[in-house]
């Protein structure tokens, strides 16, 4: 036994204890407290995350309906379903253009916000709370509050238009406007959490940086922000950016509350089309096809963001 | 190279004031440093000089003009901070470049996309002069670097090489050495010092550390709880402090402070008469301040503190002695030579004794330094 050997000789040499050379018996002992430290969560992981993960990826190359006693295989005969589906089509592209509105928006928005709030003492407090507050509301009964405003006879949006001369609009019912009615409860949603992230971001970028900057001639706000802030905020900008991309594809609970995905699928998205496929129409099979595909999208777009913007983002 | 003048400063936060009345004048040219305890009011001192904050109310001056109203680019001086402040995303060569393509290109040469079809030859210059600064400093091998990647004394380097890049009229320096280990800072103390005599640039600099104001500066100007104290020569601070705690804050070890007694013309400290060289009032009791090398030991216990040895620090070159004796509470330190305190050992019981030689300081209630009777001051210089 080598180990023996190596360890043996050492026994003989007066170190102190703490010294003693016994790697191979602290390893070993080592891993099996962090095997048992680390079981639960890798459990938990098994259960929650990649167990449904595998079902989902099982249950998609079946024809399996919610409560039957059977189901066939079909391979990828659901997603050829799919792909022939204009309603698949027409809620991928809803769901990637309201997180072209939203994303940005609530980034520059929230950015923007930040900078603005954190450039005077004054109300600091009381701005930073009113921005955060829609984060902390529940969606579905600030969507019936919404629902309200958006009402096309007493409605306060369409009263506002009224009195300004303008034609009011059935925000909610209308293919040309749902999506984006849908988007502006989004930006009003996500805004005041990209904001307390850059204000978190903003705190840590040293003074003595904007001083140097001044010094160095960036006499305008526009250099100080090109030179000091927002190569500093890097790392913020980017998960931001993937928090809100992220958040953007989780669109449900309005859509569900205030269109239904309609009129004539204008406002339908991913999720909302998993949920009805699944839970109103019972095709689970296709159901788990669909969630294949938003997983595979949301992984894929998560790590693209990560890939382009690490290349030019500074971890100090 | 450029003279600054600071007329009566003010500055005020709400309802603490930072600065109280200081004026300053710095010759072009001249190393000045101000020190001070931390808190004093020196860095705002110098950020007021630089246009990061403003004061107040009074002014400052740079070459007799009023500077007040200009913006820091436009007084043209540069700043060294104690964190270096280099821009972490930047190479050490875009650091150097900074404030080059600030000063030296137009908003469209620098604008993010555009900027590089155009400009060439500003662009060209910029570069030129960064590797030239660069090999002043010999950090050419680390150009390509980011901050990150460099040593502190690396990063010292390169933010003293962005300050000196675009030739300022003036270098501020706030406790730029603060960061670095001992020896190190040692070293950069020459390093600096070298750096303006080959310059001959107008320095400012800022520090706590006594021994810094002492070694490299023409001028030392101290600074305590926002007002200055004294502004003379390193030697002259040293030697005629104005003020008691301008004696107390420079030198090191600090100056033995005691009080004494004025009984019938006489000064009385514990039971030890002193020359009475200074003009005080009967009954006044004032401060003694004797600088550890104007004491020694000596063997009999006539005419001397009698006290007992409570520390004993051994510099090599020199020993600190420590005696505890009934003038006041804190130890008398005594500096010597160790071969002729070998003999002292801690707990043994010694006389303190004043040197001949020794510069003895008066102060009165308020701290103010009184001097000596002018015929025995014109005595004592000519001795």
């Amino acid at each position: 036994m080598p180990e023996t050997a190596a360890i043996l000789p050492a026994r003989d040499v007066a170190l102190p204890a703490r010294f003693s050379p016994r790697p191979y018996r602290v390893a070993a002992s080592e891993s099996r407290h962090a095997v048992a430290l680390v079981a639960p969560a890798v459990g938990l992981m098994l259960v929650l995350l990649f167990g449904p993960t595998a079902a989902a990826l099982v249950i998609s190359g079946t024809d399996w309906e919610f409560g039957a006693a059977t189901a066939r295989f079909v391979g990828f005969g659901n997603f050829r379903a799919l792909a022939a589906d204009p309603v698949f089509w027409k809620s991928l592209g809803n769901t990637l253009t309201y997180a072209a509105v939203v994303v940005p928006a609530c980034v520059g928005g929230g950015l923007a916000l930040a900078l603005l709030i954190e450039s005077r003492e004054r109300f600091r407090a009381f701005y930073r709370t009113a921005h955060f507050l829609p984060v902390m509301s529940t969606l579905v009964a600030m969507a019936v509050v919404w629902q309200t405003l958006l009402h096309p006879t007493i409605g306060l949006v369409n009263q506002v238009f009224q009195l300004m001369g303008l034609e009011g609009r059935n925000w909610l019912r209308e293919e040309g406007t749902a999506l984006f009615a849908l988007a502006l409860i989004g930006i009003w949603q996500n805004l005041g959490y990209a904001m307390v992230l850059f204000m978190a971001g903003l705190k840590s970028i040293p003074r003595d940086l904007y001083h140097a900057a001044e010094i160095d001639g960036a006499d305008s706000a526009l250099d100080r922000f090109r030179t000091v802030t927002l190569p500093l905020l890097g790392p913020v900008v980017m998960f931001v950016l993937v928090m809100m991309a992220v958040r953007a594809f989780q669109l449900f609970e309005t859509v569900h509350v205030l269109t239904k995905g309609g009129p004539n699928k204008s406002s339908e998205v991913l999720l909302h089309l998993i949920y009805v496929e699944s839970f109103e129409f019972l095709r689970t099979g296709r159901g788990a096809a669909l969630t294949v595909i938003y997983l595979a999208m949301v992984v894929g777009i998560t790590l693209l963001l990560t890939r382009i913007i690490e290349r030019r983002v500074h971890y100090a | 190279m450029a003279a600054i003048e600071l007329r009566q400063l003010v500055k005020r936060f709400g309802g603490a004031t930072i600065l109280r009345d200081v004026s300053l004048s710095v010759e072009a040219g001249e190393f000045l440093t101000v020190v001070g305890p931390s808190g004093c009011g020196k860095s705002t001192l110098l950020k007021i000089i630089a246009g990061l904050e403003e004061q107040t109310s009074g002014e400052v001056l740079i070459d007799a003009q009023p500077a007040d109203h200009l913006r820091p680019k436009a007084r043209d001086i540069a700043m060294v901070f104690q964190s270096y402040a280099l821009y972490p995303h930047l190479t050490v060569f875009d650091n150097l470049a900074l404030p080059l393509r600030m000063r030296w290109l137009t908003p469209v040469e620098r604008a993010p996309m555009i900027g590089r079809f155009v400009g060439s030859a500003a662009r060209q210059r910029v570069a030129q002069a960064v590797h030239d600064t660069a090999a002043f400093l010999e950090i050419s091998h680390l150009l390509d670097r980011k901050p990150g990647q460099l040593s502190g004394g690396q990063r010292q380097r390169v933010a003293l090489g962005r300050a000196l890049v675009r030739r300022p009229k003036a270098f501020l320096m706030d406790e730029p050495l603060s960061n670095l280990d001992a020896k190190l800072r040692v070293s950069m103390r020459h390093e600096l010092a070298a750096l303006h005599r080959r310059l001959g640039a107008t320095f400012v600099y800022v520090t706590h550390d006594q021994s810094e104001a002492m070694t490299m500066s023409d001028r030392v100007a101290v600074m305590m709880d926002g007002a200055l104290l004294q502004v003379d020569s390193p030697q002259a601070v040293y030697d005629r402090p104005s003020h008691r705690s301008v004696a107390e804050f420079i030198g090191s070890p600090a100056i033995n402070v005691f009080p004494a007694h004025v009984e019938h013309g006489r000064m009385r400290a514990d039971s030890v008469l002193l020359p009475s060289h200074w003009d005080v009032a009967d009954n006044e009791t004032v401060t003694v301040g004797i600088r550890p090398e104007g004491l020694t030991l000596k063997a009999d216990a006539h005419g001397g503190w009698r006290g007992e040895v409570a520390h004993l620090e051994n510099m090599g070159a020199d020993l600190f002695v420590h005696v505890r004796t009934q003038l006041c509470d804190k130890a008398i330190v005594v500096r010597m030579p160790p071969q002729h305190g070998a003999g002292v050992k801690i707990g043994e019981t010694v006389t303190v004794t004043r040197l001949a030689s020794a510069v003895t300081l008066v102060f009165d209630r308020d701290g103010q330094r009184i001097d000596p009777r002018r015929e025995i001051l014109s005595e004592v210089v000519n001795a």
